[in-house]
């Protein structure tokens, strides 16, 4: 489990669950998260054949090392319990809940979902869960949210339903969604789990996306939902390491393995005691050094 | 028997066709006998028609090779006026002989092969139902594929003898001096017609367009032509190419086209000087866009690019980063248009392009290539004739010239729609595995266990997967399942040709 909590979470790639295509292909794009969606991007009349669709898809397709992530409907449809069900018997990695308002809708979902581990002989407590905020009243409980159940993984903004809420709409400098990124930030970051950032759904703007994810590659998201695999190597581009942080990086690394060698709880570098806070950001460099083909095996620089 | 790549070939073709079974993808150098055409002299005061009837009466007879080229694709008017003048007046036995045969062409062949009025075909390929009435057995004898360089090879060598040659140009004075890029109807390069010009003892050409003489420049030649019929249209300009080249948004094409150029960056080939072949195709042009800033990047420039040439080549012309397109067709106006402009884009014959049985081709000379597969399989044998149906629906094209580059890469999607592309056998050979160098999909590439140097180089390649052809087809077969075998009769319906003149593969009768 803690295994999962730290992975990298760059990308979360959305794929609606009634297209074949896109699902057969959602694994070739190096998506670090790829999300099946049951809710909004399938209309009422396909909400049966979306479910099976990817229901098959996970027990039939080799996704690599994305984790899966499904979105089911809310609480408030009749949909949600078939989905859960099938969700967990296929072995979905995390389900994703919309529209989380309070701890007790994920309360709620984590019963159902441990009775659907028991139900298909599946040890309880092996799925994952996490939250999207989709209005003020998430935000306002985003950190009861996040720490609502062991299975979280992450909480998400979902700006689109939640600009409404707030009676505006998205601008492009995103001074709208300001309050809520950084509420669910802090949420996330104190109760030790992800923080996703919204969708960017204007293809065309490559320029705003960028900006975007910039800004919330600064402020501390974990990564960004996303909408088309075009996106996926534009914000692996703004996580990617610089060449001096991943010799710095290294260069911890190696005075981590001296101290253990030496059996020294002190570890040192150039002189300085390095301490834990720059022993995690160093690990977290060299995740994302190897993720984007930085570095080689043995962890050296590649030179382009 | 079986050939070299141990494809059956029905003993009665081989003997009856005095046809050899390929061994080699290597031509090595024999002796080679050219043929010439017979002629009638004039001095050319009667060259202009006004019928078209009255030359294709005049011309035309029972038993007759005629060709066509397919420059106009699916914009051509001429073979339909022609073929329907043809089919009217009652002729018999004809053999079609055109460069390739394109959709719009297929309804008018359909009614000829059913009248009795053509009887045998040879073609670079076809499609739709003219392709499904070949594969299910409605022409007697079987039709000759034949790669574009083969076609100029056997014409060349009096293999296919072509008795009229109906050639739609853009332009053409009086004489029939011609070229294919000026006028509302420019297809640009002339490149496959150039063949039939020289070789074929009869040349007629036909133009909505006679301009004043001399027409300059002159890709066919007054000394080439006996007549010039004046009709109304020769084409539709909006259905000849491509209008503006699209960039696709695909994203697994783009991430395909971005493998095939990593690929490419990364061989040994990939220095100053270099040549390349791209083709058309959305993925294609994806990769001309990667290859584009690659040689930006590492100030690398190209000797020429080869073959059908698009706009994003010409770019790369106008750009300085390519010294020479070697241009044998134009895919699109773009490219078309810019020919008259360019002195550095030469037009190139067949012969020039691709022919084997010659003394060097474009292609001995061309370093990448970039083709495509219906299918592809684990000896790296290509298809790009034959559908998952079992049922003709494609073109030769240069695809087994062009595999003789010394970098060939396939690119194709492992599957498509429900459908494997990697495949234990193709249904049908048509380059041989020997020709293929990488395999490029979605997942991961493939590099042909013969070319070891290739291995070493390209193994490393950050993000790129290297899998064997085996685990490709298998990745496919896990996702899309086995299909049920095809069905064929025992009936032969048309002979794949190596660009040697030798039998490759056949395609049988499909069973419904």
């Amino acid at each position: 489990m803690k295994d999962q909590k730290e992975r990298l979470r760059r990308t979360m790639m959305f794929v609606p669950g009634n297209n074949p295509a896109m699902v057969k292909d959602a694994g070739i794009f190096g998506a670090d998260s790829i999300m099946f969606d049951l809710e909004d991007a399938v209309s009422i009349t396909e909400k049966d054949a979306a479910r099976y669709l990817v229901y098959e898809a996970l027990r039939t397709i080799d996704y690599g090392d994305s984790e899966l992530v499904v979105r089911i409907n809310g609480l408030d449809t009749p949909y949600y319990k078939n989905d859960i069900k099938a969700m967990v018997k296929a072995g979905v990695d995390v389900i994703r809940l919309p529209k989380v308002e309070s701890a007790d809708m994920m309360k709620k979902l984590e019963k159902l979902v441990a009775e659907a581990e028991k139900e298909f002989g599946i040890e309880v407590g092996t799925t994952n869960l996490m939250a999207a905020i989709e209005s003020a009243k998430g935000v306002i409980n985003a950190y009861e949210i996040a720490t609502s159940s062991d299975r979280m993984i992450g909480i998400a903004l979902s700006a689109e339903d939640y600009t409404t809420d707030m009676k505006t709409h998205r601008y492009s400098d995103g001074q709208e969604l300001l309050y809520a990124r950084n509420v669910i930030l802090h949420a996330a970051r104190a109760a030790g789990i992800a923080a996703f950032d919204t969708v960017f759904t204007n293809m065309d703007d490559e320029e705003g996306f960028y900006r975007e994810t910039e800004l919330i590659h600064q402020l501390g998201f974990d990564g960004k939902s996303l909408v088309n695999p075009r996106q996926i190597e534009m914000v692996n581009k703004v996580y990617e390491p610089t060449k001096k942080e991943i010799l710095n990086a290294q260069g911890v690394i190696a005075a981590i393995e001296e101290a253990k060698r030496r059996g020294s709880g002190v570890i040192s570098m150039n002189g300085q005691m390095v301490d834990r806070p720059v022993v995690l950001r160093a690990e977290r460099v060299m995740r994302l050094a190897a993720a984007a083909n930085l570095v080689d095996e043995e962890g050296n620089y590649i030179e382009k | 028997m079986k050939n070299s790549i141990n494809r059956e070939i029905p003993d009665e073709i081989l003997k009856e066709k005095n046809y050899q079974a390929y061994t080699t993808d290597d031509f090595g150098t024999p002796v080679i006998q050219k043929v010439a055409p017979k002629l009638r002299a004039t001095t050319g005061s009667e060259k202009v028609v006004d019928s078209l009837e009255d030359v294709v009466l005049k011309t035309v007879k029972n038993g007759m090779t005629i060709s066509f080229h397919h420059h106009f694709r699916e914009g051509d008017y001429v073979f339909d006026k022609v073929m329907r003048i043809i089919i009217d007046h009652g002729f018999k036995d004809l053999t079609l002989a055109p460069s390739s045969l394109t959709n719009v062409m297929n309804d008018i062949v359909v009614e000829a092969i059913e009248k009795g009025v053509v009887t045998n075909i040879t073609s670079s390929g076809m499609r739709g139902s003219l392709g499904d009435a070949v594969s299910h057995g409605a022409l007697k004898n079987p039709v000759i594929f034949r790669s574009h360089g083969n076609r100029a090879r056997a014409i060349e060598t009096g293999e296919i003898r072509i008795d009229v040659a109906f050639l739609g140009v853009p332009n053409s004075d009086a004489m029939g001096n011609a070229n294919g890029m000026d006028g509302e109807t420019a297809f640009g390069s002339l490149g496959y017609a150039l063949m039939d010009a020289q070789y074929a003892e009869t040349v007629v050409l036909v133009t909505d367009n006679i301009r004043p003489y001399p027409n300059t420049p002159a890709s066919i030649k007054q000394t080439q032509v006996d007549y010039v019929v004046k009709v109304d249209a020769v084409g539709n300009p909006d259905k000849i190419g491509s209008g503006a080249t699209r960039f696709t948004k695909d994203p697994k094409e783009l991430k395909i086209a971005k493998t095939v150029n990593d690929v490419i960056t990364h061989s040994e080939y990939f220095k100053d000087g270099f040549s390349f072949q791209t083709g058309s195709g959305g993925a294609a042009l994806a990769v001309t866009r990667f290859l584009r800033q690659s040689m930006i990047d590492n100030q690398i420039k190209a000797s020429f690019a080869l073959g059908g040439i698009t706009k994003p080549t010409v770019d790369l012309l106008e750009e300085g980063l390519v010294d020479r397109v070697m241009d044998v067709q134009d895919f699109d106006k773009g490219a078309a248009e810019s020919m008259h402009q360019n002195k550095n884009q030469q037009e190139i014959d067949a012969s020039w392009y691709a022919d084997p049985a010659n003394k060097g081709a474009m292609v001995d000379a061309l370093d990448v290539v970039i083709l495509s597969a219906l299918e592809i399989d684990t000896k790296f044998n290509v298809n790009v004739m034959t559908g998952s149906d079992g049922v003709i629906r494609g073109a030769i094209g240069g695809h087994q010239d062009a595999a003789t580059a010394k970098l060939t890469i396939i690119s194709a999607p492992l599957v498509r729609g429900r459908i494997a592309t990697v495949v234990p056998d193709v249904t049908t050979v048509v380059t041989p595995g020997d020709s293929i160098d990488v395999l490029v999909t979605e997942v991961g590439i493939a590099i042909n266990p013969k070319r070891k140097d290739l291995i070493a180089s390209l193994s490393k390649i950050p993000g790129v997967p290297v899998y064997t052809i085996e685990e490709l087809q298998k990745m496919a077969q896990e996702k899309v399942g086995t299909p049920k075998p095809l069905e064929f009769t025992d009936r032969v319906v048309a002979l794949i040709e190596y660009r040697d003149g030798s039998l490759i593969d056949v395609i049988k009768e499909v069973k419904d």
